[in-house]
């Protein structure tokens, strides 16, 4: 039986896509049938950050309305045999996702995957509602800043209130927190606030912090996840997240100012 | 269907209430003697309460003020707010031991419940807890709002609202272990977080009603 794993926040922009991206390719990588689904109906990014944008025939709103199976629908990813990419409709809205339809495809992916992890769109709605309703383990994709602290706070509420598990009494969801854009010369300095802060207010179980890095970027533009950039911090941390998941413990990286060496402060970084 | 014999109905009535404020029964007598002389048929066959709140610790004998009631052409249907040896008194001469309305509501207050939730209250969560106590296992977050009739605990740093009493009491108090609250109310009377902070800086508190303004007082 497959895991569910929701990637949320309630606000946008804080890396969700790209860290759904990131955890399933790292699952995949370990050797675990991995499929990620895109939720955001009508903004379709997942593609995308995935590198397969062009290859996308049919889409989840298609196998919903039965209009294609997901054989037909799924697309293999080139890098890795064992991730799958079930693209988002960008016709559509977001009322195209219901309850049985999604919780049908689900059912079905279950039966052959591991992992299967749903990229939430931002905020409460129908969207977002719909990809953590049949969740296991949600993955709480925060920002070290308040506004995104305040949302998450609220996605957690949420989880504990509108989900499958919550309104059938079952065992309530793992909540995991995952630190993205995390910048600790900022923390320092006092612009940020720190892993400790966020942790306290959230009071969750921290899976991973990912450091700022240019390597996100890059790797979004050119449509391979961050994870397979090795050399990167963020791709390390991405690994080390995906670890813990799995259940290792590995120690939290990157959350201490880097010591300049002598010639990096000399030729810059 | 056959008449019944007997009907139980509740019915109210006004009562005129005779205050005795002194022991001395002469003094008594000449009062009332007064006080009959200057409307001699208002008084007469009226039925009567006995107001006994002023004699809590003089001991009168209950059945001697009667009979002076009588001798005056009054009727005396019973005794409210007396103090324990009057209401004796008063039960072997056949006497009514009644409370005023406003006594009886006071003097009914409802049971209170608690409710627990061992959780943290989410932004965006409501809880309330009706005619309870409400403690929280728990933070409550920025945006969370915790209300209850009777009195909050938190277990945990209080960051949204909280309102107990909000069904009036003002006896309610709000404990958290840390108060950051944005809004503290007790029975109506609030603070914003800047009220709070001029006050309390995070810390362990109980915000509680002194006459008709919030205070804190740090827990240790």
């Amino acid at each position: 039986m497959a895991q569910i794993i929701v990637v949320t926040s309630g606000k946008g922009g804080v890396g969700k896509t790209t860290s759904s991206a990131a955890i399933a390719t790292g699952l995949a990588l370990k050797g675990k049938k991995t499929v990620v689904i895109d939720f955001d109906i009508g903004l379709r990014n997942l593609d995308l950050i995935m590198g397969c944008e062009r290859r996308v025939v049919y889409d989840f709103v298609n196998v919903i309305n039965g209009e294609a199976n997901l054989n037909q629908a799924m697309i293999k990813d080139k890098r890795c045999d064992k991730l799958f990419v079930l693209p988002a409709s960008q016709t559509r809205d977001k009322d195209a996702l219901t309850k049985e339809g999604v919780g049908k495809v689900l059912e079905d992916l279950a039966k052959e995957f591991d992992f299967i992890v749903c990229d939430s769109p931002a905020g409460i709605e129908q969207g977002a509602m719909m990809a953590l309703y049949f969740a296991d383990i949600a993955i709480v994709t925060t920002n070290p800043e308040v506004s995104s602290v305040r949302d998450s706070d609220r996605i957690l509420g949420m989880l504990q209130s509108r989900s499958r598990r919550a309104e059938q009494n079952l065992e309530p969801i793992k909540e995991y927190l995952l630190l993205t854009r995390y910048s600790p010369s900022r923390v320092k300095t006092g612009e940020m606030l720190s892993v400790e802060d966020v942790k306290e207010i959230l009071a969750i179980d921290l899976l991973g912090v990912i450091p700022e890095s240019q390597a996100v970027l890059k790797a979004s533009n050119s449509g391979v996840p961050v994870i397979i950039d090795q050399e990167s911090d963020a791709g390390l941390a991405y690994s080390d997240t995906v670890d813990r998941l799995l259940g290792e413990d590995v120690p939290v990286r990157f959350i201490t100012e880097e010591k300049k060496g002598f010639l990096k402060r000399i030729f810059g970084s | 269907m056959a008449k019944q014999n007997l009907e139980l109905k509740a019915t109210s009535f006004t009562l005129s209430v005779l205050y005795i404020n002194n022991a001395d029964l002469d003094i008594i007598a000449a009062e009332l003697d007064k006080k009959l002389a200057q409307a001699p048929h208002f008084f007469l066959g009226a039925p009567l309460i006995l107001n006994l709140s002023a004699l809590d610790d003089t001991p009168v004998d209950l059945a001697s003020l009667r009979s002076l009631l009588i001798e005056r052409q009054l009727v005396i249907v019973g005794i409210t707010e007396a103090s324990i040896p009057f209401s004796v008194q008063a039960k072997d001469l056949g006497l009514a031991v009644v409370k005023s309305g406003k006594q009886a509501a006071t003097a009914k207050i409802p049971p209170r419940g608690t409710k627990i939730v061992k959780q943290n209250i989410r932004s965006g969560q409501q809880i309330y807890a009706k005619d309870a106590d409400l403690i929280v296992f728990g933070a409550v977050g920025n945006g969370a709002e915790v209300i209850a009739d009777g009195s909050i605990h938190v277990y945990g740093a209080l960051r949204g609202k909280a309102m107990a009493g909000a069904g009036g009491d003002t006896q309610s108090v709000i404990i958290a272990s840390s108060l950051e609250a944005e809004l503290v109310s007790v029975a109506g009377q609030y603070w914003l977080a800047e009220n709070l902070q001029q006050h309390c800086q995070a810390q362990r508190g109980c915000v509680r009603l002194e006459g008709e303004s919030l205070t804190v007082e740090l827990l240790p």
